[in-house]
């Protein structure tokens, strides 16, 4: 081998210090850049199905009977419904497959602790990879529900932004959850058929959430996805929502981003230092 | 000792997980340059004591210097100095053979052009030139574990820690690896080697710590380990299993110290010819016998009236 320097000359502790989350970012996108048919085609192709089915289909049949629900056409409703769902089933999809591949199926977060690296930057590394797929896919869906015309004006674009808040909550939850998580075996089932479908179900997606009886609307209320489309629809419609709702749909995302991470921080820490 | 010299310094260091000890207080110090082992079987403490050194695991008491820096309050700075080859492998799966080398390095936060032909040195080095587009799954076992090693020498540590390296590969793969090692030694590398296999702990290492349930029984140079704990030969004798333990009293009388294991007597002299020839004169013939010399398999059933290996 050529003459060594030595890891006293060569490595710059402060700079891993400040930085160092953001090669565990690099180490992920170098993966997705693997993947990159894929990450699109499901970025394009989930919401071209939707917008088709949803958007069109139904639509159609909705503004022909009643012009539409809460004084836009169905489309123009639906949109920061899908957009939030989209972000938050990307960013789950990021956080958790990587969380649980890095601490049990290949330990590649073990390898990355051998480095000065700390837990809470591979979590940190790991969230920051999750939001920029997410933002990704989020903006593609923007503009396929552009193209469907699904934006009434260019306020509709906030909607991506309240999604991939939403997305950014929802997934730093799951990072944490999946890093607190010792058995993994019903993890997949449970998140998909139980959490999942009910919060894509049941969170004012296709109607307003005051359509469902009392006893099913706590469901929207613990869902990120009907925060964020209460916020989406007043941001980018003028759907009326209180000054108090705002503060609390805002809070709620907020809330649970701050505890997903700090959770998701102690859980890497614990789990790394066992 | 030069105190510059000293590495590692450890000194009554002790982990406990709840009532079980996992490490029981244990002093020793790693000079500069030098390969030193710590050899003992599985659950001896050497992980335990391994992880702690890397400040990836805190200790329950005691003190321990890494540089000269203590780990758990300078993890990342001690970290920035060290590789780190695990006793499973954990290279990304994902990744070819290359780009696992490229992202370690970016780890340790090292500039693309430093790694770059650093990469091509590692391939070389590891004998891995041809499959550096090679997803990692694709790998032999040996190849695997040159690659982590290759992988862990991207920063130019100034310590080289291996947890079992070659646990699990065929006698082939092994030498290889043994004679990579043996470079690096040349090179000055300090090396830090966790084993229980005797040969690889004679063949690899300066010093040996000869650790059991969390203790060192032992510490010295192999040949020094031997010379002190055993004799100069074994002779190994076999009488069939039911008739071993019946004739050993009669084989006691012939040397200061003999071992019956459940399937042979070992028989420690410095002339294990002559021994057999005073075995035959006392009438006793052994199914098979078989003279060499002593290890530290030896050394180790001296220390703990048990195999290495069980």
């Amino acid at each position: 081998m050529a003459t060594r320097q030595g890891s006293l000359k060569i490595v710059d502790v402060q700079r891993i210090k400040s930085r160092g989350a953001l090669s565990v970012t690099e180490s992920r996108i170098l993966i997705m850049r693997k993947f990159i048919p894929v990450v699109i085609s499901i970025a394009v192709a989930n919401p071209t199905l939707y917008l088709i089915a949803a958007g069109l289909g139904v639509g159609k049949l909705i503004n022909h009977h009643s012009g539409g629900v809460d004084g836009v056409k169905y489309l123009t409703f639906l949109a920061p419904a899908l957009l939030a769902t989209a972000a938050i089933q990307t960013a789950m999809d990021e956080t958790v497959f990587t969380t649980i591949q890095g601490f049990k199926w290949g330990k590649v977060f073990y390898a990355m602790n051998a480095t000065p690296l700390s837990g809470r930057q591979i979590a940190n590394g790991v969230f920051l990879s999750a939001f920029l797929r997410t933002a990704f896919s989020t903006v593609i869906y923007g503009v396929i529900i552009d193209l469907f015309g699904g934006f009434s004006s260019q306020r509709g674009w906030l909607a991506v932004l309240v999604g991939l808040l939403a997305g950014s909550a929802f997934g730093a939850l799951m990072l944490g959850i999946s890093a607190w998580i010792r058995n993994d075996d019903q993890f997949f089932n449970i998140l998909g058929r139980f959490i999942m479908m009910p919060l894509f179900l049941f969170s004012g997606t296709f109607y307003q959430l005051s359509t469902l009886p009392i006893y099913l609307r706590w469901v929207g209320w613990a869902s990120p996805i009907w925060h964020a489309t209460e916020l989406g629809r007043y941001m980018t419609y003028g759907h009326h929502i209180s000054f108090v709702m705002f503060i609390v749909h805002f809070g709620y995302l907020f809330a649970m981003l701050s505890f997903g991470l700090w959770l998701a921080y102690r859980e890497f820490e614990k789990r790394l230092g066992e | 000792m030069d105190k510059s010299e000293i590495l590692i310094e450890a000194n009554q260091l002790v982990k406990r997980y709840g009532d079980f000890t996992a490490v029981d207080g244990i002093n020793f110090q790693v000079r500069k340059g030098e390969s030193f082992g710590f050899l003992g079987p599985n659950g001896a403490g050497k992980s335990t004591t391994m992880r702690i050194i890397a400040a990836t695991l805190t200790r329950t008491s005691g003190g321990i210097t890494i540089l000269g820096k203590d780990p758990e309050k300078f993890g990342p700075e001690i970290k920035a100095h060290l590789g780190v080859v695990p006793q499973t492998d954990n290279l990304d799966q994902a990744l070819t053979v290359e780009e696992n080398l490229y992202i370690y390095g970016r780890y340790f936060g090292l500039p693309k052009k430093f790694i770059k032909p650093k990469i091509e040195e590692l391939l070389d080095f590891a004998q891995l030139t041809d499959k550096r587009s090679v997803k990692v799954d694709a790998l032999s076992g040996g190849m695997k574990r040159r690659l982590t090693i290759a992988r862990a020498l991207i920063s130019e540590p100034e310590i080289l820690m291996l947890d079992e390296p070659t646990t699990g590969l065929d006698p082939q793969a092994r030498h290889i690896l043994w004679d990579r090692l043996f470079r690096l030694k040349e090179q000055g590398v300090t090396l830090l080697i966790t084993t229980h296999y005797m040969d690889e702990a004679e063949q690899l290492c300066d010093r040996l710590m000869v650790m059991d349930k969390g203790s060192i029984m032992a510490e010295d140079s192999p040949a020094g380990l031997i010379k002190t704990y055993s004799t100069k030969e074994v002779v190994e004798v076999r009488f069939g299993s039911d008739r071993n333990a019946v004739v050993a009293p009669q084989l006691q009388e012939l040397v200061e110290r003999i071992e019956v294991l459940p399937d042979r007597i070992l028989m420690y002299a410095d002339d294990g010819e002559a021994l057999l020839h005073s075995l035959s004169q006392k009438g006793l013939h052994p199914l098979t016998s078989l003279v060499r010399r002593s290890s530290l398999e030896d050394v180790f059933l001296r220390l703990t009236g048990r195999s290495l290996i069980e």
